[in-house]
């Protein structure tokens, strides 16, 4: 399909991705919102991440219509990180559990968050007049 | 550009794929220029991949703990803070504006070029407005909060490096694709293309989708997990 007259597609097509990357977001957004925790938050945030990228690549950048040739040159290549993101992922918790159990690191430090470091109320009330 | 006319009944598919790879002058069955913005895409996916791959590395061997973002990204509109609701409201612009770029593509293709200037235009100023929240949102943590690319108050230091590079270099691109857009509705407009054709909306399209993209990654890995 692709050819010096370029990638022409129906209008309908882009406006109802266009509508499902907003609804997508909005998913994505209400895992905080609702504060989903733990393994949930993981599998959700992520679901909702490949949805939302598969859909811009495939139709907005117009991949689904390509040739083989070039979804290959596209795709090809970056599949190749996973194997990356498998060893980092690897090795950090490796290192992780080294420096809990042979370095001292303490295991149940919290983090402070603003309302901590500002009082109660939230970070200084004023917020919306910026 | 003829040349990358595909050719005739040439097949679909893998026995396609053979062919492509094994013609005599061109693999690619597409303009050049978008061929060529294709390989650029793809190598700013590893810069990108490297920073994303080298903050998971970091954010599994930090043993401080980490700042907990939906807190400090939050934003309150007189009443209680809203968690995360700046980034949330960014998401949004940066798939408003990809939106925008998609359907003036499609008007490129359909000569229509006052309605792609106008289109090419609001994804600029989508883009421009997303800038300039996240100057507001870096002059709120460094100014406000004392988030430093070595400190921060709430925990592990490292939270502060990989937000002001991953960000920063985002944000970057899209600084860079705004002038990029400008410059091309402005060619578009003064008719530039009216021979040579309008693949260019569509090739500036793809980077602009590209940094949609990015921070589709961005918004999931560094904001909500």
């Amino acid at each position: 399909m692709a050819s010096a007259e370029g990638q022409q597609h129906p209008l309908g097509i882009y406006y109802k991705i266009w509508i499902l990357l907003f609804v997508l977001s909005g998913f994505s957004y209400a895992v905080d919102y609702f504060d989903v925790q733990g393994g949930m938050r993981w599998a959700l945030v992520i679901l909702f991440m490949f949805l939302k990228a598969g859909f811009i690549v495939a139709i907005f950048m117009h991949v689904v219509w390509e040739r083989l040739a070039l979804v290959l040159t596209i795709l090809g290549p970056p599949s190749v990180l996973l194997v990356l993101i498998g060893l980092m992922t690897v090795e950090g918790k490796y290192a992780e559990e080294a420096r809990f159990n042979y370095m001292g690191h303490d295991r149940n430090a919290v983090a402070l968050s603003p309302s901590d470091l500002h009082g109660e109320g939230g970070e200084h009330g004023g917020d919306g007049e910026h | 550009m003829s040349e990358a006319k595909a050719i005739e009944g040439s097949p679909e598919g893998v026995t396609g794929l053979v062919d492509d790879w094994s013609a005599d002058r061109q693999a690619y069955q597409v303009p050049w220029g978008k061929a060529m913005m294709w390989i650029f895409l793809v190598s700013d996916t590893f810069i990108f991949s490297c920073f994303l791959v080298g903050y998971l590395n970091v954010r599994l061997t930090t043993t401080a703990p980490w700042p907990p973002q939906s807190e400090i990204f939050a934003l309150s509109f007189g009443g209680a803070p809203i968690p995360l609701i700046l980034i949330a409201i960014m998401t949004f612009i940066l798939i408003t504006s990809s939106g925008t770029m998609a359907l003036a593509v499609n008007m490129g293709y359909r000569k229509d070029k006052k309605k792609a200037f106008w289109l090419i235009c609001a994804t600029a100023a989508f883009g421009a407005s997303f800038v300039g929240m996240q100057m507001f949102e870096w002059s709120k943590l460094i100014l406000d909060e004392g988030v430093r690319p070595w400190t921060n108050p709430f925990g592990a230091p490292q939270f502060g490096s990989i937000f002001f590079m991953v960000t920063g270099f985002h944000g970057l691109h899209v600084t860079g694709g705004v002038i990029y857009l400008l410059w091309v509705a402005f060619r578009v407009k003064r008719g530039y293309y009216d021979k040579k054709g309008f693949e260019i909306i569509e090739i500036a399209g793809l980077y602009w989708h590209f940094v949609d993209l990015v921070w589709v990654f961005i918004f999931a890995f560094f904001y909500l997990l």
